[in-house]
């Protein structure tokens, strides 16, 4: 077993080091003049500048070592936890993000929990209604999830629940109220993302012979869809909210400047729009490494949900 | 007691799919008393298994009971409610599903899943249920019960899950078990074990046993009554004896004659070729593969150990065991689809073992294989024509019309209409895609054909129809054949030389007539008296 | 393969059959397979809108008389009616039209990213699945590093360096969807490569690259093209997306993300300036998805 966990957790650690490799390639090395983006994020013209002064910038910047200097030295600061200094903002990055991750930390953590709680009450109801008409309207809902763009659904959102019933506030970060509607806004997708894999797991696990043999016992409907389908149904779920985190991180994105709230999301939204890349870097960095450790966690949580799966291969 | 448990009269079943109608089961009466063992015997599309489960209560949404009655211990199931059926389930009706790799819920521990019928059964949890799980696994004959109540189905092997299912059946104190297919998914002498047991406990509790199968010679070894079912109606209906003896019905006649067990054996050809040399042969092959590690076992798996044989041209070698014994790795390796980690391969007078696939593809000419899934062996994108002839067009041997003129002959070799052509595999039976299949290996004009299982797929009376058409086939174009088996019945039938295989050795070699009337190993004695559909013929 | 000259002097050459056989040339095949599906309305409607989108982007002209940068201050801010169907945004401009014109800004984005990431995507599983080994496990390793970086994201790194507009943003919106694909692609070809019939071919003498042509690629791609339609839909979510936060063309180009966006300040008292447009892409991805699933359905 312990070796295996070795495994994983290096592998974790591989795919985040490639992670952050790529986004350090994207953000430094592919733009044509790095140099000028930077001085323009800070506020500066290239042109108005001499070339003693430019010098002077490029040695700031740490843009005069080589690639793999630059890369190196970036990298060792990044695992102290140094993420540099924001070019427009001139404030430590990780002093941002420990201002503002707590806000996107709330939001995401109640979406999630929305989503799972709407997606498997959905996809449960689905598989138990057995009147055509309501089962196949349920069947087609997820689908109509996928297709709203989560801005204009918060837009929407706002307009009848803030706007016109003035239940939430419409903006804002303050209060348990204010997070209501950015995390149900947040919270569709994902449920429809869950909602849409355990129904088609009902739909293929109710093909299964041993629900033949669950109902030759004498159990009723309910009792079988309980006891046999559900847990069956519901595997892939736990490897799918791993997956889902990187689609979580994106719509806080999005949320979080519709909703004017002063998470990371909005953060990064601020970062690209004045080509800050030291945030951007960070951002990313941060978002890819809760990926790889929430993934990590459902890895080893897997094998007690579905006893098929063991850590050590067996011989057949 | 007089009245008889299930009482069946005139029933007709039918499907309802896209507005089209389709009887699954017509005018059918039969009557089941008490502690009498039943077989429905039918092949795919008979009828019988709509009628397990009209029995059962189980029929699907689309299907209903169309007209007739079926009364169930003095229910009508025409007329009955959800509840009424339900309560029949488990507690005067239970099941022992077909293919027990499949038919027991993998997230769920064994004595749970057991438990979960005898609550039933008692209404209610009570507190001796734990006891009752550890004598039910022992009276099934599972050994370590208390272990087995622990562990998950895929820890246990077929034969034990298939034992799990019968206690799971017996939990509920049925009156009457409906046995579906016992004899498909395990070897053969598990399967003889296994049903044994289950016809000593269904003995001593006085139950009856309702059997459905397609094995005819599985049927009247062990059944009281058997009924013989086609397309949906009932054609014949009487003891094994009379059956055996004097068949009323031509379709009875018909799968009898298609019965391995039964059918006439073909007399030995004579063979002076102990001048001619083998076509193929093995010397000493040994196969070890390498498993991944893990700490305490072994790495290396023995499929094969110091396997020698010949295959001489114009006969049959019949390789035959039963799963996990080796014979397909042997086929593999003829085939240079792997390599043997001892011993040499010889076609002919070439020493084949160690050819790269860019040597040996010259010799995919003089040796073909036809594999063991129909269903799976044909490309469903490429017509009949197309399958067919691929192996010339990948040669670059024909083209154009002389293509065209090879294809017709094939088909026709293989007795499929020329109009086949141009048909999608997805269109044909499976005998008559396997029947392709063949046209297809001998497209080439091989001189070795190795069949794996070429008939363990299809009906009993298609299977038949296939090996007429190899033996055929041999005696017209002079190939010969290598075939794997597990069914020792179908084996006697067809084969000139018989090799059997356990865990990777060489129990016993010899032709056909020694092996079979004097076999000298006693795992081949099993094997033998495990042919279905001997005692009778044995006693009479 | 002409199969139907071949099969002509099949039949003249064959005895008279007692039932004459259909020939049917492999066109036909298929549109015996999708006629059916155009009796269902849904399928239907969902197909018409996609036409519809797809006309938009093409031919806009034909489809509004208005011209879509036109601004008329004194309409502006109206609410629907039967002249202007959206209403007018904050300048007077018909909403109807610049949604129209945006389709072809959007469907444009959309098609390029779906283009860039079925030649990555597909490319790279189908190499990954038929190759194996080594290369498989390498190709995998940067399937899943990808994969960490969420698309948002990774889509907004791209746009910091190489600039705003609808190209980057297509771009950048591609190289999300690579994993997915690749992974997809992968699977199917892995499946396929087992299958008996593959393995028959290979024993009648084809090469590897017969097989891979003949056999593995018509029968893998079913599920990939199904992912693909799917993944438009999703490419346009993605690049409205970034055209929203402000990445797109520059107004006053009308792409969908940007009108949405610039409704949102008019919302208390002009809600259909945002709401509408939306209204519309949900619509058009909406019939995307159902397309695909009816596809993936009927295919089983």
């Amino acid at each position: 077993m312990n070796r295996y966990l070795i495994g994983r957790v290096g592998q974790a650690l591989l795919v985040l080091w490639g992670a952050y490799s790529i986004t350090y390639f994207i953000l430094y090395l592919l733009p044509g003049d790095t140099l000028s983006i930077m001085l323009s994020a800070s506020g500066m013209e290239v042109d108005s500048l001499s070339p003693q002064e430019l010098a002077k910038a490029q040695a700031y910047y740490g843009l005069d070592k080589g690639v793999f200097e630059q890369y190196f030295s970036l990298l060792w600061n990044a695992l102290h936890g140094d993420f540099g200094q924001s070019l427009s903002l001139n404030r430590p990055v990780n002093e941002l993000l420990l201002q503002r991750l707590p806000q996107t930390l709330a939001l995401a953590g109640l979406a999630i929990v929305l989503s799972l709680i709407g997606g498997i009450g959905l996809a449960y109801l689905t598989a138990y209604t057995q009147w055509r008409p309501l089962k196949v309207a349920l069947s087609r809902l997820p689908s109509l999830g996928f297709s709203v763009p989560v801005f204009w659904l918060g837009l929407l959102l706002i307009q009848v629940f803030a706007f016109s019933l003035g239940w939430f506030p419409a903006t804002g970060s303050r209060g348990f109220d204010s997070l209501i509607l950015p995390a149900v806004t947040l919270a569709i997708p994902s449920a429809a993302v869950y909602a849409q894999v355990l129904q088609r797991g009902f739909q293929g696990v109710w093909q299964e012979p041993y629900i033949a043999t669950a109902y030759a016992k004498g159990l009723n409907r309910s009792q079988v869809q309980a006891r046999h389908a559900f847990k069956n149904a519901a595997l892939p779920i736990l490897t799918l909210i791993g997956l889902q985190v990187g689609n979580t991180v994106s719509g806080a994105v999005l949320v979080e400047t519709i909703f004017a709230r002063n998470g990371v999301g909005r953060l990064a939204q601020e970062a690209v729009l004045r080509q800050d890349i030291p945030v951007v870097l960070a951002i990313v960095a941060v978002s890819a490494a809760a990926f790889v450790l929430v993934n990590l966690i459902v890895d080893l949580l897997y094998p007690y949900l579905d006893p098929r799966i063991a850590h050590t291969p067996k011989v057949s | 007691m007089s009245s008889p448990l299930i009482d069946i009269r005139q029933l007709a079943v039918s499907y309802r799919s896209a507005g089209q109608v389709t009887e699954a089961v017509k005018n059918l009466s039969l009557s089941v008393a008490q502690g009498e063992t039943v077989a429905i015997v039918g092949e795919s599309g008979s009828g019988k298994s709509t009628l397990a489960n009209a029995i059962l209560g189980l029929l699907p949404e689309r299907a209903a009971i169309t007209a007739g009655e079926l009364h169930v211990e003095g229910v009508n199931f025409g007329q009955a409610s959800e509840w009424q059926k339900r309560n029949l389930r488990g507690r005067t009706i239970g099941l022992v599903p077909q293919d027990p790799m499949v038919s027991l819920n993998p997230t769920l521990r064994i004595g749970r899943q057991i438990g979960e019928a005898l609550i039933l059964a008692h209404g209610r949890r009570y507190a001796g249920v734990d006891a009752d799980i550890v004598e039910l696994l022992e009276q099934v004959g599972l050994d370590k019960p208390v272990l087995r109540a622990r562990q998950y189905p895929h820890e246990l092997s077929g034969g034990m899950r298939q034992r799990v299912l019968i206690a799971i059946a017996l939990a509920g104190n049925p009156r009457l078990i409906i046995a579906d297919e016992p004899t498909s998914a395990l070897d053969v002498t598990v399967q003889r074990k296994i049903l044994d047991h289950l016809q000593q406990l269904v003995a001593q509790r006085g139950i009856s046993l309702l059997i459905i199968t397609h094995d005819l010679g599985m049927a009247t070894d062990r059944a009281d009554r058997i009924v013989v079912m086609k397309q949906g109606e009932l054609v014949e209906e009487s003891t094994p004896r009379q059956i055996l003896q004097a068949p009323q019905h031509d379709y009875t006649r018909a799968l009898l004659a298609a019965a391995p067990a039964f059918g006439t054996r073909r007399k030995p050809r004579q063979h002076d070729d102990a001048k001619r040399p083998p076509i193929l042969s093995l010397h000493n092959v040994g196969k070890v593969f390498t498993l991944p590690k893990v700490k305490g076992e072994d790495n290396h798996f023995t499929a094969l150990q110091n396997l020698s044989l010949q295959v001489y041209p114009g006969q049959t070698l019949a390789i035959v065991g039963e799963s996990g014994s080796g014979k397909s790795t042997a086929l593999r390796i003829a085939l240079g689809l792997e390599k043997p980690s001892q011993g040499r391969v010889q076609f002919e007078q070439q020493d084949i073992t160690h050819l790269s696939w860019r040597e040996f593809r010259p010799l995919r000419q003089r040796i073909q294989l036809v594999q063991q899934n129909p269903f799976a062996a044909l490309d469903p994108r490429f017509s009949i024509f197309d399958s067919i002839v691929e192996p010339l067009v990948s040669f670059g041997l024909l083209k154009g019309e002389a293509l065209e003129q090879a294809a017709r002959e094939l088909i026709t070799r293989v007795h499929l209409p020329v109009s086949y052509l141009d048909r999608l595999p997805r269109e044909l039976s499976g005998g008559q895609r396997q029947r392709v299949a063949i046209a297809r290996a001998l497209a080439l004009k091989p001189d070795l054909l190795l069949l794996d299982e070429p008939v363990s797929a299809l009906d009993v009376s298609v299977q038949a129809q296939i090996l007429d058409l190899l033996l055929e086939l041999q005696r017209e174009l002079g190939i010969a054949y290598v075939l794997v088996s597990h069914d020792l019945a179908v084996v006697a039938n067809v084969a000139d030389q018989v090799l059997v295989l356990r865990n990777g050795r060489v129990v016993e070699q010899g032709s056909v007539q020694e092996v079979f009337e004097h076999p000298a190993e006693d795992y081949t004695r099993e094997l033998i008296a495990a042919i279905p559909g001997q005692r009778l013929a044995l006693a009479s | 393969m002409n199969t139907d000259t071949r099969l002509s002097s099949l039949s003249a050459a064959a005895p008279p059959m007692v039932s004459p056989w259909r020939r049917r040339g492999r066109l036909q095949r298929v549109a015996s397979a999708v006629l059916p599906l155009l009796r269902r309305p849904g399928f239907s409607l969902a197909l018409l809108i996609v036409l519809f989108a797809l006309a938009s982007a093409l031919v806009p002209q034909l489809l509004s008389s208005f011209d879509p940068y036109a601004t008329s201050p004194a309409d502006k801010l109206t609410a629907p009616n039967l002249l202007h169907w959206f209403g007018t945004d904050e300048v007077g401009r018909d909403l109807y039209t610049r949604v129209v014109y945006g389709s072809s800004l959007s469907v444009q984005a959309a098609l390029l990213a779906v283009g860039i990431a079925l030649v990555g995507g597909l490319g790279f599983g189908v190499l990954s699945g038929f190759a194996g080994g080594r290369i498989d496990a390498v190709i995998m390793r940067i399937v899943d590093v990808l994969l960490a970086l969420p698309g948002l994201l990774l889509a907004l790194a791209i746009v910091t360096a190489i600039g705003f507009g609808t190209v980057p943003v297509a771009i950048a919106v591609g190289v999300g969807i690579i994993p997915g694909f690749a992974r997809t692609t992968r699977a199917e070809v892995l499946r396929v490569k087992t299958l008996p019939y593959v393995e028959a071919a290979r024993l009648g003498g084809a090469s590897w690259g017969r097989t891979l042509l003949r056999h593995v690629l018509p029968n893998a791609w079913g599920p990939v093209a199904v992912l693909a339609t799917l993944d438009f839909g999703a490419a346009i979510l993605a690049t409205a997306g970034l055209s929203f936060l402000g990445f797109g063309a520059a107004p006053p180009a009308a792409e969908w993300g940007t009108l949405i966006a610039n409704g949102r300040h008019f919302l208390i008292t002009a809600p259909w300036v945002s709401l509408l447009p939306g209204l519309f892409v949900v619509a058009v991805v909406f019939s995307l998805n159902h397309i695909a699933r009816t596809f993936e359905e009927n295919s089983r």
